[in-house]
């Protein structure tokens, strides 16, 4: 019980609020098991953030105030961090992690604070009639699927009857995500879907050999952490060819092909936005961020899949907060405010051109009812002479009449067990 | 001077056997209950709550659970991170199916169902010792998380796998979903600790007590002297499940408010529990108590100390979390192989001389 | 022979290959267990703080860069040379050795007769350190491990037994890391035996390793013994690193490969090299088999977790010792 007080003592007296400028808090993780994934991230967000205050001062003439708080992808801690800074302020929260997404998504409801989990939490958030301060456009995991499906479609002339697919996956909440789409989808279009969940990342000797024994002719994964680089491993070593297999967003950065070498070649992923370096926005970031020594953590990440989607991330909510300033008239905005410029979000080639990021992502919009976009995303392929990944295919429209049911049917259930009356007339 | 035995003059078994028998000590404990209850409700925040209060009693509620087991009937488990993971889904599966009951009956419930399941997997202890039963436990904490995300019937086939609390009333203010507010939260938790707590000190102090650590000394003789194995090693898995259910379904319905299994009940929460009362100290109520606030202030106390006062970089500071954690935990086992525990009873002893020890 | 059976074949075969991996990182913690009676949990950080400093070495990293550019304002990476294999193995193995000296010199040495558990709770303690000291030293970014150990299906054995099974049938999988994996492991086991065998200091550890005081009483240095010990156990663990490393990178993850161990381990007894080795096989094969047999077909996959450790809970009801240990004789 001592200690107890102490701790209390010593907790008050540390975190004293200081509300000010224009608050992003990023819950990142750049310790832990996948502080691979997280450093890249962490670090475009954060560039870009110092972008902003050192080219433009800020938002709107307001700065940007920036807090990095270490979740170690840990519940608990995105918990303690999510308590920690909301009373600073805070306009959105990105919690970058599905297991603190869950946990933060009713806990955000109430304290009227949005949340925008882009590509990843809980998918029927895309329903704003129940969710109606979650936000996950641009895609979620069943447009990722449908989008999978679909390339499919474009590779094989538009029939894919009796042709194999295999979906390597966590075996977790996340990795069971598309398979209600991916098994619609099936009856859609005839082909056969396998399910083969993998218990312990870096080892998947049984599952690769029982592709090895089934002759799939595609495989799709939803892999996190270990799991990517030692499935893109085993997929080489029994000669899969890699043009067919393709995973998630999640799945395609470069840590994950790295590690396999050459064997990782022709690789290909889902993609949010653009890749590379060969934006105008990079020479900016050059000029008021790299050469000023501001650059975030070592600054070697410039340029990789997950800075670029750190970058887009932060652009996603500064261009919301924009846009609440404009529809308000107000340069200090509230989470409230910003809640409602999140659902009348819209973005198009011109503004990201003027952003200095022409063709990196599609335009969309979000409205009451859709939190999600219009569910859209492209293919990348690792080209592993050159080190990069390359977009191979334009942005693709997910299959809409089949994913709205699914998105539906999940949020009635959630709706209906939280006793939530539907929004939007 | 300040704290002593002196001049307490006992003249019933009664009086010379109550939990407390020192007066000091009666009032110390008697005192920081009535803060607990009726002060710090008042001034609680939600930060402080679900930073450091509601993790300290929740754990608190499993360490005192794991103490049972492993530091009074000497039963080495690290599958407590499983039994959370079924007390917080019954707790789930009985909420969502008596959607009238009470959170207290639903959570002592749940506490329960995991009792049952703690003596299945309790079965092999009376073949296996040892680090071999403590490897072995880890097949009832991997067997769990998978059966959990396997079958959908457990998370009422949702298409997310995850299951969410939902609001409940009680005198009209909720007290389990996301709405709770931070003083209902930690009184919930509160009362569920003190009485665990109470009832844990009165179980360890009665016969079955006294049984569970005979076998812990040695398991043998215990038996050739009368105890029997299998009741005596049984019901303290079975006992040590419920505080451990119990724990679970508080932290599903009251901290984290979603869960699944696999992310939130990993094995890295089994080790936890073992740390709260390996330093806390084997075989002591106080010692889960202060091994779990320890544990569970500690990181919080340095990255705010690392980031909010020095401004390091995040991640430098979390790097050297995890290195003054490691550091302190090998420090207080060379300093105090017994934990707070034996530190506090070193400290008591000086106190009852203090200021005269000669 | 219909393709079954030989699918069968494969399984097994590939399930003997990952139980060599998982009995190099068991091997550790045999190593440590006869000689100290130390329940060492650090073998797996150990694993990756071996291969993150060999890596280190190999590519020229400058150890706690970023700590110096946070706290000097500096901008420094990396030395700008890369190392051969062989030297950057040469120096990691002797940065274990300082390592085994300093955790005997800081841990072990505070910690002589204290119970089993206190010991486990210490090497826990000293895990979490590494995690954070590794990261600290070398960042925890991801990195690819190459030594030159060749990767990828084995060609030679698909070809060759390719006619076996009929037209379907693609001949044998074998992975050629795994391959090396289990040459090495031979070498290895067989390197232990002999210095255990026919050295003076091999001998004192199995003095050791027999009885504590009696050893301590025929003039065998105890604290040089451990930190012989602990410097094997980083040997170990630097290659168990490798080859872990080589298959997936060298990233958080690999510290994680001692839970694999553990199953290994109780399986074989605590206290036997080759228990290690035959636990591993029939972990690895045990794991596969059931998900090739039952686990795909009926329950739906990923039993690959739980099943090593039920079945060596289902063995141990009946040996309690495990496979090799030694009788556990009680009395009163």
């Amino acid at each position: 019980m001592k200690f107890k007080s102490i701790a209390i003592a010593l907790a008050l007296t540390v975190s004293t609020p200081a509300i000010a400028d224009l608050t992003f808090p990023n819950l990142t993780y750049r310790t832990g098991a996948f502080a691979v994934s997280g450093i890249p991230y962490a670090d475009g967000f954060a560039d870009y953030m110092t972008l902003l205050n050192e080219r433009d001062g800020g938002i709107g003439g307001e700065k940007v105030n920036y807090i990095e708080c270490e979740t170690q992808y840990k519940v608990e801690k995105g918990v303690e961090c999510y308590e920690n800074t909301k009373g600073e302020g805070s306009l959105v929260y990105q919690p970058m992690s599905t297991g603190i997404t869950y946990a933060l998504i009713p806990k955000a409801t109430s304290d009227g604070i949005p949340i925008l989990s882009m590509g990843y939490g809980r998918t029927s958030a895309a329903n704003g009639k129940v969710f109606s301060h979650i936000f996950n456009y641009p895609a979620n995991y069943w447009v990722g699927a449908s989008v999978v499906v679909k390339h499919m479609l474009d590779e094989n002339g538009g029939n894919i009857k009796g042709k194999k697919l295999a979906l390597v996956h966590l075996d977790a909440a996340y990795g069971r995500e598309p398979i209600p789409t991916l098994e619609a989808l099936a009856k859609k279009h005839g082909f056969e879907l396998t399910t083969i969940p993998v218990a312990y990342g870096a080892e998947q000797k049984s599952q690769w050999l029982q592709i090895r024994r089934e002759k799939h002719d595609y495989v799709t994964m939803w892999g996190w952490g270990v799991m990517n680089p030692s499935a893109i491993q085993e997929a080489a070593n029994i000669r899969f060819p890699m043009d067919k297999f393709i995973g998630i967003w999640w799945s395609g950065s470069e840590g994950d092909v790295l590690p396999a070498g050459d064997a990782a070649n022709g690789y290909k992923s889902l993609a949010l936005h653009n890749t590379g370096n060969d934006f105008p926005i990079y020479a900016d970031l050059k000029k008021h961020v790299y050469d000023k020594g501001l650059a975030s953590g070592a600054g070697d990440q410039s340029g990789t899949v997950l800075y670029n989607r750190g970058i887009y991330s932060a652009m996603l909510v500064t261009e919301a907060a924009r846009q609440a300033q404009k529809k308000t008239g107000k340069s200090k905005i509230s989470p409230a405010d910003m809640r409602d410029a999140m659902e009348a979000f819209s973005i198009d080639e011109a503004r990201m051109t003027a952003l200095g990021l022409p063709n990196f992502a599609p335009s969309f919009s979000v409205s009451c009812e859709n939190h999600g976009g219009n569910g859209i995303a492209a293919i990348q392929q690792w080209d592993a002479t050159a080190k990069t990944w390359k977009m191979v295919t334009d942005f693709i429209e997910a299959d809409m009449d089949v994913i709205s049911p699914l998105i539906a049917a999940d949020s009635a259930a959630y709706a209906a067990e939280n006793k939530i009356k539907e929004r939007c007339g | 001077m300040l704290y002593r035995e002196v001049g307490e003059f006992k003249t019933s078994y009664q009086s010379d056997q109550q939990t407390f028998p020192i007066t000091s000590d009666r009032l110390v404990v008697l005192s920081l209950i009535f803060i607990a209850f009726f002060v710090i409700p008042f001034f609680i925040t939600e930060y402080m709550a679900s930073a450091i209060v509601l993790p300290f009693l929740i754990f608190g509620i499993a360490a005192l659970g794991l103490n049972i087991l492993t530091g009074y009937c000497g039963q080495v488990s690290l599958g407590s991170g499983g039994f959370m993971a079924v007390g917080a889904y019954s707790c789930y599966k009985i909420m969502t199916s008596f959607p009238d009951l009470n959170i207290f009956f639903c959570v002592i419930l749940s506490g329960l169902v995991t009792g049952v399941v703690g003596l299945a997997f309790g079965l092999p202890s009376l073949r296996i010792k040892g680090f071999y039963l403590a490897v072995s436990t880890l097949a009832a904490q991997f067997f769990l998380v998978w059966a959990f995300t396997k079958f959908p019937w457990f998370f009422n086939f949702s298409a997310s796998g995850q299951i969410t609390a939902n609001e409940r009333l009680m005198f009209d203010i909720p007290v389990s979903g996301a709405n709770v507010a931070a003083p209902v939260a930690y009184l919930i938790c509160l009362i569920f600790f003190v009485s665990l707590a109470f009832i844990a000190r009165n179980l360890t102090r009665g016969s079955l007590g006294r049984k569970w650590m005979a076998i812990r000394d040695m398991d043998i003789a215990a038996e050739i002297i009368g105890v029997n194995p299998l009741t005596a090693k049984l019901s303290a898995f079975c006992i040590s499940s419920i505080y451990i259910g119990i724990s679970g379904a508080l932290l599903f319905c009251l901290y984290f408010g979603a869960v699944e299994a696999g992310d939130a009940f990993g094995i890295d929460k089994s080790f936890l529990i073992l740390f709260m009362i390996i330093i806390g100290g084997l075989g002591s109520i106080f010692g889960s108590i202060a091994g779990a606030a320890f544990l569970v202030a500690m990181p919080v106390i340095l990255k705010n100390i690392m980031v909010d006062f020095l401004a390091w970089p995040v991640d430098l500071a979390s790097h050297f979390e995890f290195l003054i954690i490691g550091a302190l935990i090998v420090f207080i086992l060379i300093v105090e192989p017994h934990g707070f525990a034996m530190l506090w009873r070193i400290i008591k002893e000086k106190l009852r001389l203090w200021p005269f020890p000669h | 022979m219909p393709a079954e059976f030989y699918y069968g074949v494969e399984v097994f075969l590939n399930g003997l290959m990952a139980g060599v991996m998982y009995s190099l990182v068991a091997l550790g913690f045999v190593l440590i267990f006869k000689a100290s009676g130390i329940f060492n949990y650090a073998q797996g950080v150990m694993a990756l703080f071996a291969a993150m400093t060999l890596v280190g070495f190999q590519n020229g990293q400058i150890p706690f860069a970023h700590l110096i550019n946070a706290a000097l304002g500096t901008e420094v990476h990396h030395f700008g040379w890369t190392l051969p294999a062989f030297v950057a193995i040469i120096m990691t193995l002797g940065v274990m050795l300082i390592f085994a000296f300093l955790v005997e010199k800081f841990v072990l040495k505070h910690l002589v007769n204290q119970e089993p558990i206190i010991l486990f709770m210490a090497t826990i303690g000293l895990a979490y350190f590494m995690e954070g000291f590794g990261d600290l030293m070398w960042n925890s970014d991801v990195k690819r491990l190459d030594v030159g150990i060749p990767k990828g299906g084995n060609i030679w054995v698909e070809e060759s037994t390719a006619f076996l099974g009929g037209e379907d049938f693609y001949g044998f999988y074998l992975d050629s890391l795994d391959i090396s994996a289990a040459l090495i492991a031979a070498v290895l086991v067989g390197a232990l035996v002999a210095f255990s065998q026919y050295t003076k200091t091999g001998r004192a550890l199995r003095a050791v390793a027999d009885d504590h005081q009696a050893a301590l009483s025929v003039g065998i240095s105890l604290r040089t013994i451990w930190v012989i010990v602990w410097a094997i156990a980083g040997f170990v663990a630097l290659i168990a690193g490798i080859m872990w490393g080589s298959k997936s990178g060298v990233q958080f993850s690999l510290s994680l490969i001692a839970l694999k161990a553990l199953p290994v381990l109780i399986l074989g007894g605590f206290t036997s090299i080759p228990g290690a080795i035959i636990g591993g096989f029939i972990i690895g094969v045990g794991e596969k088999m059931f998900e090739f047999l039952i686990g795909v077909p009926f329950l739906g996959g990923a039993t690959e977790n739980w099943f090593a450790y039920v079945l060596a809970m289902v063995f141990l009801v009946f040996r309690p010792q495990g496979l090799f240990g030694e009788k556990i004789i009680e009395r009163v």
